[in-house]
């Protein structure tokens, strides 16, 4: 299969990029890295009349730490932000689900900006950027503006980002002292998009009280989806299994799963359930200064 | 503006120059235009990693790039591992530990080894396990794949230690 016949474009800056994509609106569409685009043009869903390439503009694939936060380029590839030692430290949530994203070729080659873009129902970047509270800058040609997370993403495959605009920058705000984090993904095979995926990020102090918590879901609707109840309910209680179930109810509760190859919404509401258990154990485990694997589903 | 490019690429060392369609993929590029056929097209849905090669240092399935991305890049291919007619220390493991079978899947699994081996030159089996994961293999049951980058990593190693 290959994708229909297309004009490439080759902008030279930022600014270059919005006014092609401007100009040609809705028959035009970004590519970064490629990894989802060129798939879905081989399969011929997706048929730009442009194709505006940005994958080799400088200055847009970095990880800093600046002013409290993490910022991540938007044309970073996945490997760099999985292999920064910053990451691995302080974001245990991202570096698990980095781990998991597609397989070493895609992660190669897949970018942060392009997968948040992207917006696929059972992407890995969604549930993590809802968890982690981030903040995703973007510009047009009316200029530049900051979209929190949590509205960020509309619709499978929809985001706020207007058809001119494209996003620069992802940025996370440093977690508080005992903060920990985990993402569990459950596929049916290597390389797969998740059955279902959780993100989980707690803030303990030694007693094992939560003061803060973080819950979100992937795979589990047409978007990632906040578990704003768990995360409520959490709060002030001390982690106990008692609680840990209780909260799995409002887990389950809150996905909106649709049927399809991966499974049934039975299945997929109970393996979000199962896997937001274990992710809050491996959370608690790792607070009290275990080193464990988290990522795929062991 | 046009539906056709002028791409340049570095080949296993030789630079390339062609005229192409845009929506050329790289891996019917190196294949077709190139005439380099050690890169198999497998999936086509960019699962098995059949057609993997090295792009800039990084591995890629050809099959899920356009042959415009690669302008200005250095690809490696399979044809570019062996040196004087003797075989990559990675292919060599891979001949030692019979990891390959019908060969279909093999280009492509040499290419992530590697790459793997390039970024990592003493990885534990679980990174393997990791590292390969993008590359599908239907005979070998993946064991003796798993052995041959453990023996290609020491093969490496003692070819590193060599005195110059």
């Amino acid at each position: 299969m290959y994708p229909r016949a297309f004009e490439y474009l080759v902008p030279h800056s930022i600014l270059e990029a919005i006014e092609l994509l401007s100009q040609h609106g809705e028959e035009a569409k970004l590519l970064a890295g490629g990894q989802s685009l060129i798939p879905l043009m081989k399969l011929r869903l997706a048929n730009p009349h442009y194709v505006v390439d940005i994958g080799r503009l400088q200055g847009l694939a970095y990880v800093r730490e600046e002013d409290g936060s993490l910022t991540i380029g938007a044309l970073t590839c996945h490997v760099d932000v999985l292999e920064s030692p910053f990451v691995r430290q302080r974001f245990s949530l991202m570096a698990d689900a980095l781990g998991v994203i597609g397989d070493c070729q895609v992660r190669n080659w897949g970018t942060v900006g392009g997968a948040l873009a992207e917006a696929d129902p059972a992407g890995d970047w969604g549930p993590v950027a809802l968890a982690l509270n981030s903040r995703i800058r973007c510009v047009g040609p009316k200029g530049e503006r900051v979209l929190g997370a949590d509205t960020f993403f509309v619709d499978a495959y929809t985001t706020q980002l207007a058809a001119d605009e494209l996003i620069t920058e992802v940025a996370f705000p440093l977690p508080a002292q005992g903060t920990t984090g985990a993402y569990l993904k459950l596929e049916r095979r290597a390389g797969d998009f998740a059955v279902v995926s959780v993100a989980v990020q707690l803030s303990l102090d030694q007693r094992g009280i939560c003061h803060s918590a973080a819950v979100a879901l992937g795979a589990a609707g047409l978007t990632p989806i906040k578990v704003v109840e768990a995360e409520a309910f959490l709060s002030g209680k001390e982690i106990r299994p008692d609680v840990i179930e209780e909260a799995a109810v409002r887990v389950s509760q809150a996905a909106q799963p649709l049927p399809d190859i991966r499974g049934s919404e039975e299945y997929k509401r109970a393996a979000a359930r199962a896997l937001f258990k274990r992710a809050v154990e491996i959370v608690v485990r790792r607070h009290r200064g275990e080193s464990l694997e988290a990522g795929h589903v062991r | 503006m046009s539906a056709r490019q002028r791409i340049r690429v570095t080949i296993n060392g030789q630079t390339h120059e062609h005229e192409v369609e845009s929506r050329l993929l790289l891996v019917d590029y190196i294949r077709d235009v190139v005439g380099l056929t050690g890169t198999h097209f497998g999936c086509d849905t960019s699962n098995c990693g059949a057609c993997t090669v090295v792009l800039d240092g990084r591995s890629a399935k050809s099959c899920t790039l356009l042959a415009v991305q690669a302008d200005g890049r250095e690809l490696l291919t399979i044809e570019g591992l062996a040196r004087g007619g003797r075989m990559h220390p990675v292919q060599e493991a891979f001949w030692e530990k019979h990891a390959l079978q019908c060969g279909f899947c093999t280009s492509g699994m040499v290419m992530s080894v590697y790459s793997i081996l390039s970024e990592n030159p003493e990885p534990t089996e679980e990174e393997i396990r990791r590292g390969i994961a993008g590359n599908l293999c239907r005979c070998t049951g993946y064991i003796p794949v798993i052995e041959a980058v453990q023996a290609a990593a020491q093969r490496l190693k003692r070819q590193e230690a060599k005195p110059a």
